[in-house]
Parts: C-alpha cells; sequence; structure tokens
C-alpha cells in the first residue's frame, strides 16, 4: 500500500525535477520574475526603510539610495522587545501544540469509516470558523475582565487554540484520508495496541501533513491582532500589538515603524520560506499525491 | 479483509478499501454503543473546547442583544426585548456596512483567484530561478496583516510622500489622496495583494498535480490551446479554486487588521465593513446591546451563506473521495 | 540513516518543546508573581508623554524597587481602552491618562479614586499652583479626582516669513484676535501667491477629539450648539450649518489634502516641514514646534494669535491631559508616587534641563510661566498668550445660546464619546468628497436626537 503511494509520488517527482532542472530563458519567465518582484516590493521597501534615518524616510522623491543606519532597529529594541516577542513565542507555540493535541485524535475520528453523524462533526468544526470572531468579542471582553484574566497570555492561547483548531482538523482529516482505509481499520479494532499502531504506522505516515497543519496555524497564530489589541494591555502584549505602539509619538516615524514591522514580520515570513514545500503540501489539503 | 499484498494499481486497493468502508458501514448498526462512543471519543476533547470557547460567548451576546445597556452610564442597563434588532433594522450605516463586507469579500476573493490563476500558470512553466520567484511571491501572505497595512499607508499610499503618488508625478499626474478618495478601494488591494499568493499556491498544486497526458492527447487530437484549457485544465482546477474561494471568504469576513490600520473605517464609513462597524459600536461607543444585536445579526446571514458553501466544498471533496 | 534521522527529529521536537517552557516562566503569563512593587500606566502617545516615558528612568533611579510598566496608544485607541477597562472595573491599569472630559463624569459614577488626601500628603506638591480653569474641570463636589499633566487652549500658528512674502499685514493692537473670514481670506492669499502648498491646516480627522475639537470652537463662535436647553439636538440648525460649512470649504479652498485623515500629529509634520503657513489648533503643539532639535530652521518664524473668532469673543478650548487612578487599581500608592512625580515642578525642570526648555509639559501650573526664567526665555513669543488663552476659556458657557451642558470643545456628557465620533465621522465623509455637508449634518442630526431623547426623558 505505502509503496504504491510512494511509486506514485516518485513518479511525477522526476517529471517535476526535470522540469525544475531546466533553465529555459523564456519570455514568460521574464513575465513571471516581474509579477513576482512586484509582488514583493512592498516588502522590500519595508525592510529598506527600516534602515533609513527619519528624515530619509518620509520624502518626496522617495530615496532610493541613502546612508542606512541601525538607529531604528536599536530604538525598537530599546524600548522593552523582549517581553512582546516573548509573548508571541508562548502564546504562537502552545497554542499550536494545543491544536495538535486536540486536532490530530479528532481528525483521526472523523476520518475512519463515517460514524453517524461524522458529517455533522466536521460541518459543526467549520461552521465555528465562519462565524464573525466580532460576534464573540464582546461578552468575551467581560467575561474575561470578570475572570480577572484580561491581559494575561493564557487568555489569547486558548483563544488562538479555538481559532486555528477547525481548519487544523479538516486538514489534517484529509491527510488521515490518505492512509490507506486497512491500516485505519487495524488500528481502530487492536484496542490494546492502539496506540503503539497509531504511533508506529500511522503517525509517520501523516507527520509532513501534521507539520504543515502547524505550520498554518503558526502564521495565523503569530499574526493574529484583533484579540491580542482588545484582550492585552502591557503583560501579555504579542508582537503584533508592541508593532503597533510604535505609530503614535510625534513627527514622523515611517522608519521605527517599518524596522518594527520588519522584526514583527520577519520569523513567520523565514518559516515560510523556508517550509515552502510544506506550506503548498498543507493548503492543497493533501490533494498532491 | 480480502486484501491481496501483490496489487499494485492504487485504483483497485481503493476499490477494496471501499469495499471494507461499505461493509463496515453495513456492520454500523450493530455495533455496539460502547464500540460508538469510542469511535467517537478522541474527537470529544476538541469538540467540547470548541463549544465551550465559541457557543457559550455566543449565547451571552444573545443575551447582551436584548439590554439596553451603554458601559459609560451605568445603571442604564435594562431588557428591552428585541429593540435593539428594530434599530439595527432602522440603521442605514448598518446596511450599507454590510453591502461594503459583502463587496470586499466577493471582490477580495474574486480577484486573487483570478490573479491566483494567472500567476499559477506563469510559474507552472519552467524558468531561470523559478524557486526564487516563488518564494517572493508567497511573502503577502506570510507577512503580518497589521505590517503590511501599515507600510501601503505610510510608504506607498500617503498623499504627500508616498511612492503611488511620486509614480504618479513622473508622468506628470497630480497627487491622489488614495485613502481618502477610494478607501475601501485601497483596503481591496491590499487584501488582493496578501491573498493572491495563497489562491496561486493552490491552483499551482492543482495544475501540478494535473497528469500531463491528458492535454498531450488533446493536443493530438487537434485540439486548440483554450479549449484544452477550457475543458481539460479548468475542470481540474476547479476543486482548487472552488477550495480556495471558500478559505478565502472564510478567512475575509474577519477583516479587521487592515481596515483598523489604513482607514479606520473612514472617511464616515466608506471602507468600514461589519466587523469594524461593530467593534466600533461596542469598545468606542460602548453601546453594548446594540453592538451583541449587530453580532448576532451578522451571525445569522453569515450562517445561511456559509451553509450553501460548506456544502459546496464537501460535495466537491468526497465526490473525490469516491472517484479516486 | 533512518534512525538518525529519527532521533534528530526527535531532538528538534524535545528541543522547542524546552523552549517553550522556558518562555514560560519570562513571557507575560498574567500578572501573577509580580513582586515588585510595579505601576501600570496607560498614556496617550503624544510627544509630552512620550518624553515622560523617556525620563521615567529618573523616576525609578529615585525610588528603587518600583518598576514601570507603560502602555501607549494614539488618542482613540488609548481612550477606548481606558474606558472600557475603567468602566468594567479593571484592574489592569493604576495610572490612566484621562481628560476633563472623563473626570467630572467618572468621579460621578465612583469610578476613579479622589486624590485631594494624596496632595495634602505630599509636601510640595502644591496643587494650588494648577492653573484655575484647569483645576475646576477636574474637580467633583469640591476633590479633584485627576490632576493635570499638561493643559491647552487653541490659537493660530503662522509663518511669519510666508506672511510677509504674500504680503499679509496682522494688526498689532494689544488683545487683537482675528476674525475667521479674515483668516480666510489670509490663507487663500498664501494659495492664489504659490507662497505655500496650504494656506491653512486644519484637523479632519474623524474623532470627536481629533476633528471636532477645533470645528466645535469655530461651531461655538459662529452661535452654534449642539442642543438647546431642552436637549433639542441643534445640528442642522443654520448656525452650526454656517460653521461647518465654513470650516469644509476653508479645506477645500485653501487647506490640505487628505483632510479626512489629518489629525493633529499629521498637521505638525505639514506645518513644522513648511508645507503650510497657518495652523489652528493646540497650544500644546509648541513642544514640537519650538523646538530647536526637531526643527531648527523654524526657530523665530513662528507668530502666535488667540483664536480666531466670529460672534463669541474667547473661542479657545480647554482641554487637559490628566492623570487618575482608577477604583480597582492594583497599586494606588504607587500610582500616587508616579503621578505626582510627573505632575510636580521639579519633573517640569527635570524635562528643561534633560531635553530641552520648549519641550516642558505647557499649561498646567503657572508656575512653569512664572518661576522658569530659562522657560520664560524661550517662550517670549508664545508662553504668555498660552496662559492667558487657558485663563479667558469659557466651559461652562462656551456658546453664545445657552446650553445644558458644559465643555468647550465637547458636550461632557457620557453618550458624547460615540456621538461625537460618529458626527465626526460624518463630517469627514463630507471633507473627502463624499457626501454633502447638509446631508452629514442630517445624519448627525439624527443621531444627537437619539441622545437627546435619553436626557428629555430624565
Amino acid at each position: 500500500m505505502t509503496t504504491t503511494a510512494e511509486k506514485s509520488t516518485e513518479a511525477t517527482a522526476p517529471a517535476v525535477a526535470s522540469k525544475k532542472k531546466s533553465r529555459k530563458f523564456s519570455p514568460w519567465g521574464l513575465v513571471a520574475w516581474l509579477v513576482g518582484l512586484g509582488f514583493f516590493f512592498p516588502v522590500f521597501w519595508m525592510v529598506l526603510t527600516a534602515f533609513k534615518s527619519e528624515g530619509d524616510a518620509a520624502t518626496n522623491p522617495p530615496k532610493l539610495f541613502f546612508t542606512p543606519t541601525l538607529d531604528q532597529f536599536k530604538a525598537v529594541f530599546e524600548q522593552g522587545i523582549g517581553p512582546a516577542m516573548l509573548n508571541s513565542i508562548f502564546a504562537t507555540g502552545i497554542s499550536t501544540i494545543l491544536v495538535l493535541l486536540l486536532g490530530v485524535p479528532a481528525a483521526f475520528a472523523l476520518s475512519l469509516r463515517p460514524v453517524r453523524k461524522t458529517q455533522d462533526g466536521l460541518f459543526f468544526f467549520m461552521s465555528t470558523k465562519m462565524l464573525p470572531i466580532v460576534a464573540a468579542i464582546l461578552p468575551l471582553y467581560v467575561i474575561v475582565s470578570n475572570i480577572g484574566m484580561l491581559d494575561n497570555i493564557w487568555s489569547l492561547v486558548i483563544l488562538y487554540t479555538s481559532m486555528n483548531l477547525p481548519i487544523a482538523v479538516w486538514m489534517m482529516r484529509s491527510f488521515f484520508l490518505e492512509v490507506p482505509g486497512e491500516l485505519l481499520e487495524a488500528a481502530s479494532l487492536d484496542g490494546a495496541s492502539l496506540m503503539r499502531s497509531v504511533r508506529e504506522v500511522i503517525l509517520p505516515l501523516v507527520s509532513p501533513g501534521i507539520a504543515a497543519t502547524a505550520l498554518i496555524c503558526v502564521i495565523f497564530a503569530w499574526n493574529e491582532f484583533f484579540f491580542a489589541v482588545n484582550l492585552t494591555a502591557v503583560n501579555a502584549q504579542t508582537m503584533p500589538v508592541y508593532l503597533v505602539g510604535f505609530i503614535a509619538g510625534e513627527g514622523q516615524y515611517w522608519a521605527v515603524l517599518s524596522a518594527a514591522a520588519t522584526i514583527t514580520a520577519l520569523p513567520v515570513i523565514l518559516c515560510g520560506w523556508f517550509a515552502q514545500n510544506k506550506l503548498v503540501r498543507g493548503l492543497s489539503f493533501g490533494a498532491i499525491k | 479483509m480480502t486484501v491481496t499484498a501483490d496489487t499494485d494499481a492504487a485504483a483497485s486497493e481503493e476499490a477494496v478499501a471501499e469495499r471494507v468502508r461499505k461493509i463496515r458501514e453495513a456492520q454500523d448498526v450493530g455495533v455496539s454503543r460502547a464500540e460508538g462512543w469510542r469511535r467517537r471519543l478522541p474527537l470529544l476533547p476538541a469538540l467540547i473546547f470548541m463549544i465551550v470557547v465559541t457557543q457559550i460567548p455566543f449565547l451571552f451576546t444573545l443575551y447582551y442583544s436584548t439590554l439596553s445597556w451603554n458601559l459609560v452610564r451605568p445603571g442604564s442597563r435594562k431588557f428591552v426585548g428585541l429593540n435593539n434588532y428594530i434599530a439595527v433594522a432602522k440603521d442605514s450605516q448598518f446596511w450599507r456596512v454590510g453591502l461594503n463586507t459583502v463587496v470586499l469579500i466577493v471582490v477580495v476573493v474574486l480577484v486573487s483567484a483570478f490573479l491566483g490563476l494567472l500567476i499559477a500558470l506563469l510559474l507552472d512553466r519552467a524558468f531561470l530561478g523559478r524557486g526564487v520567484v516563488r518564494t517572493l511571491l508567497i511573502t503577502p501572505f506570510l507577512i503580518t496583516p497589521v505590517a503590511a497595512a501599515l507600510v501601503w499607508k505610510t510608504t506607498l499610499l500617503d498623499a504627500s510622500n508616498g511612492i503611488f503618488n511620486w509614480v504618479l508625478s513622473l508622468v506628470g499626474a497630480g497627487p491622489v489622496d488614495w485613502i481618502g478618495k477610494f478607501p475601501l478601494t485601497m483596503v481591496m488591494v491590499v487584501l488582493i495583494w496578501q491573498w493572491t499568493p495563497f489562491m496561486m499556491l493552490l491552483i499551482l498544486a492543482g495544475l501540478q498535480s494535473m497528469p500531463r497526458d491528458i492535454l498531450e492527447a488533446g493536443r493530438v487530437d487537434g485540439a486548440g490551446a483554450f479549449q484544452l484549457f477550457r475543458e481539460l485544465t479548468l475542470a481540474h482546477l476547479r476543486r482548487f479554486i472552488e477550495l480556495g474561494v471558500v478559505l478565502g471568504a472564510i478567512y475575509l469576513v474577519n477583516t479587521f487588521d487592515a481596515i483598523y490600520m489604513m482607514t479606520q473605517g473612514g472617511p464616515g464609513i466608506a471602507s468600514a465593513n461589519l466587523p469594524f462597524y461593530i467593534y466600533q459600536r461596542a469598545f468606542l461607543g460602548f453601546d453594548m446591546g446594540q453592538a451583541a444585536a449587530m453580532g448576532v445579526v451578522v451571525v445569522i446571514f453569515t450562517m445561511i451563506i456559509a451553509s450553501f458553501a460548506l456544502r459546496l466544498i464537501f460535495k466537491s471533496f468526497t465526490g473525490k473521495e469516491e472517484a479516486a | 540513516m533512518k534512525v538518525l534521522k529519527k532521533t534528530l527529529h526527535r531532538l528538534t521536537v524535545c528541543a522547542a518543546a524546552a523552549g517553550l517552557v522556558l518562555t514560560a516562566g519570562c513571557a507575560g503569563a498574567g500578572s501573577l508573581g509580580s513582586s515588585a512593587n510595579e505601576v501600570t500606566i496607560a498614556l496617550v502617545s503624544n510627544a509630552q508623554m512620550t518624553d515622560a516615558q523617556k525620563l521615567s528612568s529618573e523616576f525609578e533611579k529615585a525610588n528603587p524597587g518600583t518598576k514601570l510598566k507603560f502602555i501607549s496608544l494614539s488618542e482613540n485607541q488609548a481612550r477606548a481602552k481606558i474606558t472600557m477597562s475603567t468602566a468594567m472595573g479593571g484592574s489592569e491599569f493604576d495610572v490612566v491618562m484621562i481628560s476633563n472630559f472623563e473626570t467630572p463624569q467618572w468621579a460621578k459614577t465612583g469610578w476613579l479614586l479622589p486624590l485631594d488626601d494624596y496632595m495634602k500628603n505630599t509636601p510640595g506638591y502644591d496643587e494650588n499652583d494648577f492653573i484655575p480653569s484647569l483645576r475646576d474641570s477636574l474637580s467633583y463636589e469640591g476633590n479633584m479626582y485627576s490632576v493635570p499633566f499638561y493643559g491647552e487652549s487653541s490659537f493660530l500658528m503662522y509663518r511669519k516669513d510666508m506672511f510677509e512674502k504674500a504680503g499679509i499685514k496682522v494688526p498689532q493692537t494689544p488683545n487683537y484676535q482675528p476674525q475667521w473670514t479674515e483668516v480666510a481670506d489670509w490663507a487663500k492669499t498664501i494659495k492664489s501667491k504659490g507662497v505655500s502648498d496650504a494656506g491653512i491646516c486644519l484637523r479632519g480627522k474623524p474623532g470627536w477629539g481629533e476633528v471636532l475639537a477645533p470645528l466645535d470652537t469655530v461651531i461655538n463662535t459662529f452661535g452654534g450648539r449642539w442642543f438647546d436647553e431642552n436637549w433639542n439636538a441643534q445640528l442642522n440648525s443654520p448656525e452650526v450649518s454656517k460653521a461647518v460649512n465654513f470650516y469644509v470649504n476653508l479645506i477645500n479652498e485653501a487647506g490640505e489634502i487628505g483632510a479626512s485623515s489629518t489629525g493633529f500629529q499629521e498637521c505638525a509634520n505639514l506645518f513644522g516641514q513648511g508645507q503650510t503657513a497657518m495652523w489652528y489648533d493646540a497650544t500644546s503643539a509648541v513642544s514640537v514646534l519650538e523646538d530647536p532639535k526637531t526643527y531648527p530652521e523654524l526657530q523665530g518664524k513662528i507668530g502666535y494669535l488667540p483664536a480666531p473668532i466670529a460672534e463669541k469673543p474667547n473661542s479657545g478650548w480647554l482641554y487637559t491631559w490628566s492623570l487618575g487612578i482608577p477604583k480597582h487599581a492594583k497599586n494606588p500608592d504607587g500610582a500616587w508616587k508616579f503621578i505626582s512625580w510627573m505632575t510636580s515642578k521639579d519633573y517640569m525642570k527635570l524635562v528643561g534641563e534633560k531635553l530641552g526648555w520648549a519641550r516642558v509639559p505647557p499649561g498646567s501650573r503657572t508656575s512653569t510661566y512664572t518661576e522658569l526664567p530659562e522657560y520664560e526665555a524661550i517662550s517670549k513669543s508664545y508662553g504668555p498668550l498660552t496662559l492667558e488663552s487657558i485663563k479667558n476659556t469659557t466651559p461652562n458657557k462656551p456658546t453664545v445660546q445657552p446650553v445644558p451642558y458644559t465643555g468647550v470643545q465637547f458636550v461632557g456628557i457620557p453618550e458624547f464619546q460615540d456621538l461625537g465620533t460618529r458626527v465626526s465621522q460624518q463630517i469627514s465623509a463630507a471633507m473627502a468628497g463624499q457626501k454633502s455637508v447638509d446631508d452629514a449634518l442630517k445624519q448627525s442630526q439624527e443621531y444627537a436626537e437619539v441622545v437627546g431623547r435619553s436626557y428629555q426623558e430624565k
């Protein structure tokens, strides 16, 4: 079973690989480059502005050449980036772990032969994702305030988990569905060594899919702003909220803002760049064989 | 179980799996209750978690929507039944904002899907540095939305010192107050910039999973390029595009960051969407009852639309499982 | 190979998990374990407050063992957060930055701690030094509930060199208060002669504390008002209509582009960079404009005139950013220590010595203008006028016709935060050309009528 699956990927892989290796110059390639650079330009400009002095940042015409300075980055770090960074790492990391802990079993259960109401369970999960969070923010604020959990990072952890869980369950279920039915059957029937067979047989098969899901969760949790800005103050501030604090202030702030934006966006951008293939896999919901 | 270990063709294996599934399903009726619960057990923690964290606040929202409650006027909290809903129905701003929301979602999803398709087609061919281009292209999807909105608002769209106006000045056109005059459009531009990579990745995955021999066969048969594209490629891609559209719409319903950072919903309510408008009622206007009522109305509408959308993807994907 | 890969994989996972556990210890896992004497302060991020944050290390040096935590947001956002927290009785903040808008209302609802005892027990604090009109605006039933950090009225700032170039002569009569129609003429002259991009910069950003601040003073001086004595909304009365049309037209004809996203900061930038010849706004703008480090080329070029008038003289607004202690603050004593430091006479000296005398928080203490020779020296062009403007404001009788509310540039009722914001959004839309002024006022009138009715029923 597994060999067949591997074989088919290998069958297409050489085809894809050979495509990649051929270094043809084509006019369409040029167009693609232009499009790529165009899309990347705002990010490039953001990073560039981060190295400018404030005077150089807001000029007409905009400056491409200037004396770079690290002052803005220094300013961003000096204003107390530590707590915000730690909070973001903590909230993102723990919520992703929770999502996996809760979601993998759920996806497993939903991928077995349809239990009565499997569709309903899945439907329920997805419907929670579709509900506008703004409808819940009011009572959430009141509840969280009343239990004294405002400005507490755990509030964000729980909310991020609930935010990512539906998509994660859906994604992982589709990865579980790739696993040949007999394996799943054997695992669930084999009571005593259920955990063992799950761990040793099934998980390795779906671990790329789980990694992809984790990456998606990390992206969304790190970049989340709405809950963070409303439910935190000083102690539980995350990076996006910290970033916004640089807007205010006197006079010109574009350069230091760009520096803060660069630092905020960098971790996830790097993650996404290096795990690109996982990202693609994850997003296509296991459609690539 | 009658599985033969030597079979290679994926098709017959899947057929076997399907048979097994059907047998089990038939046996379902006779499965003991304990067995049924054991199968559902792994689902429970996640299910309970979601119910507690999402449904309970929503119940509270329902409750608040029946109150007239202004946070900064203590003692003003009293039960008013459905009055808030009537006020919402009469609030022309709410419906205008609702229209903004729909326009925003539809335009962003369709344009980014279309652009994503075009770019995916571009990337499907081999050329020098394709990997690099793909890396560049996915960056807008990865960047923190708040950061992106701020960079667009300040360095690109600023009326006096932004790049867009500088480029315009090169061709002699006057400075345009982008955010003042075209607020919703600018928000949509930023969103499209962020979501096109997502659509592109999905569609690219679809393109790369398409068997090429069919295309070859079609070409040999003398079919034109466009006809090939329409009947074979697009048909294969349909599933992926639908998935992208639905997922994109799900996330775009909650758009908040871009509006908060770029326009604060203004001027007036020109670029406000429902989440932002409700946020304003609650956190700037402190009118809890109204905000809650609006939230409930939005949820009802979303659920109606969502149930159609979900059926669409489920049909599309369960269809795939059986056909595969 | 497979085993190695697996082990490596396991190691990475363990390392990551360990890392997370470590961050758990350091991350803001709530405010548990805050053993040090911590004071959490919520500020609005204007220049003067950012300065205070910069200098806060001096406070920590003088008060070892006390740790300060700041959160600083722009005005609208800070207000939202602070109001939400205080109204819910939250304890996230020990010190909140509020104003003479919130203070009397929150004092009444018991959301703030009274400060008179604290003040009495702080030697050398000299609460009588605060400018009387400010002191009154922050008191309720004789007790002060917040103390002013800096106060302001509004006046007209202009570039003397640009006026010369345009051939405009400002009358030198004592106590001269220009008419708005004069100011409009000046702005148009400057624009038509190409002396500057904009003749005048006026706020247009939505927010009851942004566009409505200057606009309300224009409404007041043109004879308009928000409500009549019986709480009937007056927003589409002829006087208000005339005032708002005047304001919007002036901007369209001779003001800045992108008015609907121009607030205090943006006008400050424009004026500082020489892209506008006049700016009608807060007296506190001098902290930025007259700072030789920020705008050295502006030194000596800025002229000041009292707020322009139409029917009613002395139309400047009265505003103070003040510091108060929410009722459920965790550390009220630490909060007061910080507040008294930040609003003391010594703090003024500290700012002058460390950051420059132009950055001293203006308009809160009379002694700033009488007992600081260095400040007097550099503030000759605007100091006395600032003090005069603040003293002459009439928050209790802000309009020509009688009104049931107090407040010059705001209506001192809790609903005003929402009402003012919604009305300001309408007017901003009119400025962006999205609707006519009259349509904007019509919709605004509807909002105001709802509020007025709830007061009529009382």
